[in-house]
Formats: structure tokens, C-alpha cells, sequence
């Protein structure tokens, strides 16, 4: 068992190095790229449908949705994925991806075993967490109007 | 002058992702996990809304923007309909892009193969 404990430190130094900078730099571009997109994407949905700015976001983000599951389907968003890191997983569109590329690993188990119940597998957790959280925080919030 | 702003602040959250991914050795699911409760404590401290004011969509398209969502549905519906308004308010803003994206990737695996 005492190779086991130690496995962690003796493959090591067999492992590549990251390169914090490099992979800092290509998150930055792609993901400041996809947001800068998004903010053109918002002023031509405000001026050419005169939208007021939330719906206007609204429809940005659900543009971006579409585009990355029709992405996902293709196989383009894994090779942005393979070269930008989190530059493409923390905008929406990597919540988008991990969706639709757990449906589409599964889809041979059926429409209803395969697809539906898969589907969540890594996204749960964003929904999981982010309800959790936003009732404690609202019954802080709750707390804190009514009482003080 | 919008859109500067909206590559920087949306790369800057990106670049914070990279490094607690690279650095921290967080999985992907625990970054994007740890981005939702960050955007929902921003959102509820305010912060967020003073970001995405500035920022626009480089503070509304990240993940922790669906954080700040939900906040923001919560904190507008709680002043009218009490503790039933955290449940109601939660997917008022979320619900655009939830079920979106639930429709979209059942329809794309329909359609596409999966590569590779």
C-alpha cells in the first residue's frame, strides 16, 4: 500500500508543467471575445427590435445557447474548449456545452434513459448550488428587510 | 468604449476561472459551481449590479451572471410576496436561459452524433 500513498508525488515529476500564463492569456482572449460578442449582439438586438436592455440580454443569452449546443453537435466547442480552458466553460456557453454534449454522449441509451436523465450531469451542480444558495441568501435578505 | 469594457471584465472573470483551475486544481464542475454562489453573493451584496451596469454583457454572459440572475429575481420578488417570493423569483430571470438550454440540447442530441 505504500506505493498508493505516494502516488500523487511519484508521478510528479512525470506530469507536464501548465503554463499558468499561457493558458491565463488564451482564457482571457476567448472569453473576453465571446463577452464583447455578447455586448454587440445586445446593442443590435436594442436598436433594430427596440428592445428594452433586459430582454435584450435575454435574448443574447439564448442566442449564445443556441449557437453553442449547434456547436456541440457539430464538435467545434471541444477543440475551443481543448484550446481556450475556462475561457469557453465560465460564460453561459459552456453551461450550454456541458448540457448538450451529456445528452449527446448518452443518446444510444434512448430518448428517456439516455438524454433525459443524463442530461444534468455536470450542470446540476451549477443549478443544485445556485438554488441552494439563493434561499439562504433570500431568507437573509427576507431577515434583514423585515426585522431590521 | 462598451465593448472594451465588456472584453475586459468578461476575460478578467475568465482568467480568474483558468487560474482556480489551474492553480487551485478545481475540476471544472467546482469552478463553474464556485462562479454561481460567488455571482449570487455579489448579486446580493450589490456589487454585481454595479458591475453589469458598467461591464453589460461581460458581466452578464459569465456563469456567475446566472448567480447574480437568481439573486436579482429573489430580491425584487421578496418585497412582494414575502418568503414565497424566493421560490417565484428565482427563475423569473433564470428561466430564459434554463430552459433554453434544456430545449436546445435535447433537440441537438436528436439531430447530431456524438464525434470522437
Amino acid at each position: 500500500m505504500k506505493l498508493r500513498d505516494n502516488y500523487q508525488e511519484a508521478v510528479k515529476i512525470f506530469q507536464p508543467k501548465p503554463s499558468y500564463f499561457l493558458n491565463a492569456v488564451k482564457a482571457f482572449f476567448v472569453g473576453g471575445l465571446i463577452c464583447g460578442i455578447g455586448q454587440a449582439l445586445q446593442n443590435f438586438y436594442i436598436k433594430f427590435f427596440t428592445l428594452d436592455v433586459s430582454v435584450a440580454q435575454h435574448m443574447v443569452l439564448g442566442t449564445f445557447i443556441l449557437l453553442a449546443t449547434l456547436l456541440t453537435g457539430m464538435g467545434v466547442y471541444d477543440k475551443i474548449g481543448q484550446f481556450a480552458g475556462a475561457g469557453s466553460m465560465i460564460p453561459i456557453t459552456g453551461f450550454a456545452n456541458s448540457l448538450a454534449s451529456a445528452a449527446l454522449e448518452h443518446r444510444s441509451e434512448g430518448a428517456v434513459l439516455g438524454i433525459a436523465s443524463n442530461m444534468f450531469k455536470v450542470a446540476g451542480a451549477v443549478i443544485v448550488y445556485g438554488v441552494v444558495i439563493a434561499y439562504i441568501l433570500g431568507v437573509i435578505h427576507y431577515l434583514f428587510w423585515n426585522i431590521f | 468604449m462598451e465593448y472594451v469594457l465588456a472584453f475586459l471584465v468578461g476575460g478578467i472573470i475568465c482568467v480568474l476561472g483558468q487560474l482556480a483551475m489551474d492553480i487551485g486544481k478545481f475540476s471544472p464542475i467546482h469552478v463553474m459551481s464556485m462562479f454561481v454562489v460567488l455571482g449570487a453573493f455579489l448579486g446580493s451584496i450589490g456589487v454585481y449590479d454595479w458591475l453589469v451596469s458598467f461591464a453589460g454583457a461581460g458581466a452578464i454572459l459569465p456563469i456567475s451572471g446566472f448567480g447574480y440572475a437568481l439573486m436579482d429575481g429573489v430580491t425584487a420578488n421578496i418585497q412582494e410576496s414575502g418568503l414565497l417570493g424566493i421560490g417565484t423569483g428565482m427563475f423569473a430571470q433564470t428561466g430564459v436561459s434554463l430552459s433554453a438550454a434544456i430545449l436546445f440540447s435535447f433537440l441537438i442530441s436528436l439531430i447530431f452524433k456524438p464525434k470522437g
